[in-house]
């Protein structure tokens, strides 16, 4: 017996592009007929519907276009990205206290061709940007090079550094067919080629696609999930992690802004709840929205140590064939940017034994979007 | 030198700041009652609970914790503006433009102060480095 609460019994999703051609509302509603059809379930199994604060597409506008009868949980995590994971916890949370028997957690958008997160001006902005948009600091890669240059001074870390990440990245998504960037690997020598986004942090080859697609996941009790058609992926634990001085974006009044905080309170909440540590970890997805975030989360998960992770990419642990293979679906930047969750669904096919870059016998998988993360474990 | 500038939208808890802009100076808020600086200011004290606050003037002076340059900032034909982190000599940490200094010059640990300028229309803080005396 496994003694595991909840499982993903099933993953969907649309093609990945630059233009879908439909509407968000019909790239969710597809990716969770697919995500049914996977687990052997049908839209009236669906009790529940988990997705992140940022989603466009209304619950009840979904319900109808898929067909789920009736719903009796609905909730969704704020953070961004950074809480993309944490959909799991939500998921968990709701079928393990009896609110809900099977979750769907959901995300789909035009993310390229329709409205462009990263694109300055013409935005209605928080209050509290306030203190940073009148300073030209506008798009993601600007705000977060303002916290990732304080690591690379510190540890004297470069962008040629950062592009080493890059390159396993689009090896990896060279071999998975559903990566945007399927057949189309990089060299170190392209990334350097690439052009400045932010001059010296991050290159055009640092930083994650923008995309349109959709995906899906279902998730249903242990116990139930042993009667589906596919091996369960059990979450072995989920976790938040989230400090005060810490942002979802501006990470500038954090104590030590060489460190990512917040995952490192996550990792210390699942090294403890699994009794698992970096070592146990068979194959991990890290959010990779820009390639330093990968670095950061090595860190902060104890994969290395602080400044370390410079050397463990360089060494090879994070590609096919290394003590932990990282983003073998080829990450956000090589397969898709479907906001962390089609990460989490690589990791659901590394526990089936069905990733396009498999593997062999992963029983222990982190995915992580760095303030939120879930392990899951095979049966 | 083209800028253009999204103006700050001040709203209840931050008012006071850009106040303090159009007279020149760079206002922190100091809990009335456990006196610890709170920035980004919050309308609590997160030590003590208390909803009483001042305003003081920080000195102005402090060094670079880390900075970037901001290529087309917020227009794309704008000229690029360095963004800087700046440790206040206060002990809270603040965002806004370094000018005066080529990137390729600024440093971790540059002492810079403030210095309070119109860009792109709008008045802001903005940071140059310190004269340093030969």
């Amino acid at each position: 017996m496994s003694g595991y609460g909840t499982a993903v019994v099933g993953v969907g999703q649309t093609e990945y592009s630059k233009d879908s051609g439909r509407s968000e509302l019909q790239l969710a509603s597809e990716a969770i007929r697919n995500a049914l059809r996977d687990a052997g379930l049908g839209p009236a199994d669906v009790d529940g519907l988990v997705t992140m604060s940022v989603d466009t597409n209304d619950e009840l506008f979904l319900i109808r276009s898929v067909g789920i009868p009736s719903l009796r949980w609905s909730s969704r995590i704020p953070f961004g990205g950074g809480g993309s994971a944490g959909t799991v916890q939500h998921a968990v949370a709701a079928i393990e206290s009896g609110l809900a028997d099977t979750v769907v957690v959901y995300r789909a958008f035009n993310e390229r061709s329709g409205r462009r997160f990263g694109q300055p001006g013409g935005r209605v902005v928080p209050p509290e940007w306030n203190w940073y948009l009148p300073y030209g600091l506008d798009t993601p890669a600007k705000i977060y090079s303002l916290w990732f240059q304080r690591y690379m001074t510190h540890y004297g870390v470069t962008n040629e550094d950062f592009g080493r990440y890059s390159v396993v990245a689009r090896r990896h998504a060279a071999t998975n067919p559903d990566a945007w960037f399927y057949q189309r690997p990089i060299t170190l020598a392209d990334h350097q080629a690439s052009r400045w986004i932010v001059e010296p942090i991050l290159r055009l080859l640092d930083m994650c696609q923008e995309s349109d697609g959709g995906v899906a996941m279902v998730l249903t009790s242990a116990a139930r999930a042993r009667d589906l058609p596919h091996p369960p992926a059990y979450v072995a634990a989920t976790a938040l992690g989230q400090v005060m001085d810490g942002d979802t974006l501006f990470q500038y009044h954090l104590p030590d802004t060489t460190r990512f905080p917040q995952a490192e309170y996550v990792a210390e909440q699942l090294w403890k709840r699994t009794g698992l540590s970096p070592a146990d970890i068979d194959t991990a997805t890290l959010y990779d929205a820009q390639s330093p975030s990968v670095f950061f989360q090595l860190e902060a998960f104890g994969f290395c140590g602080p400044g370390e992770a410079r050397d463990y990419i360089a060494d090879g642990h994070i590609e096919l064939g290394g003590s932990c293979p990282v983003n073998t679906h080829g990450g956000l930047l090589g397969e898709a940017y479907i906001h962390g969750i089609n990460s989490m669904v690589e990791g659901v096919r590394q526990i089936r034994g069905t990733s396009h870059n498999q593997v062999a016998g992963a029983r222990h998988v982190l995915c992580s979007s760095g303030k939120t993360a879930v392990v899951f474990a095979a049966g | 030198m083209a800028a253009s500038v999204v103006p700050p939208s001040p709203v209840r808890d931050d008012a006071f700041f850009w106040e303090g802009v159009t007279r020149s100076q760079l206002l922190l808020r100091r809990c009335a009652q456990c006196e610890r600086l709170h920035h980004p200011p919050s309308p609590m004290c997160p030590h003590c609970g208390s909803v009483e606050w001042r305003t003081e003037a920080a000195s102005g002076e402090g060094t670079v914790h880390s900075w970037i340059v901001s290529a087309h900032p917020t227009e794309p034909d704008d000229s690029p503006r360095i963004v800087v982190l700046v440790d206040l000599a206060e002990g809270v940490r603040f965002v806004a433009n370094l000018a005066g200094i080529a990137p390729a010059d600024v440093t971790v640990g540059l002492a810079v102060r403030v210095t309070f300028e119109t860009v792109g229309g709008v008045l802001l803080p903005q940071f140059r480095p310190v004269e340093v005396a030969e």
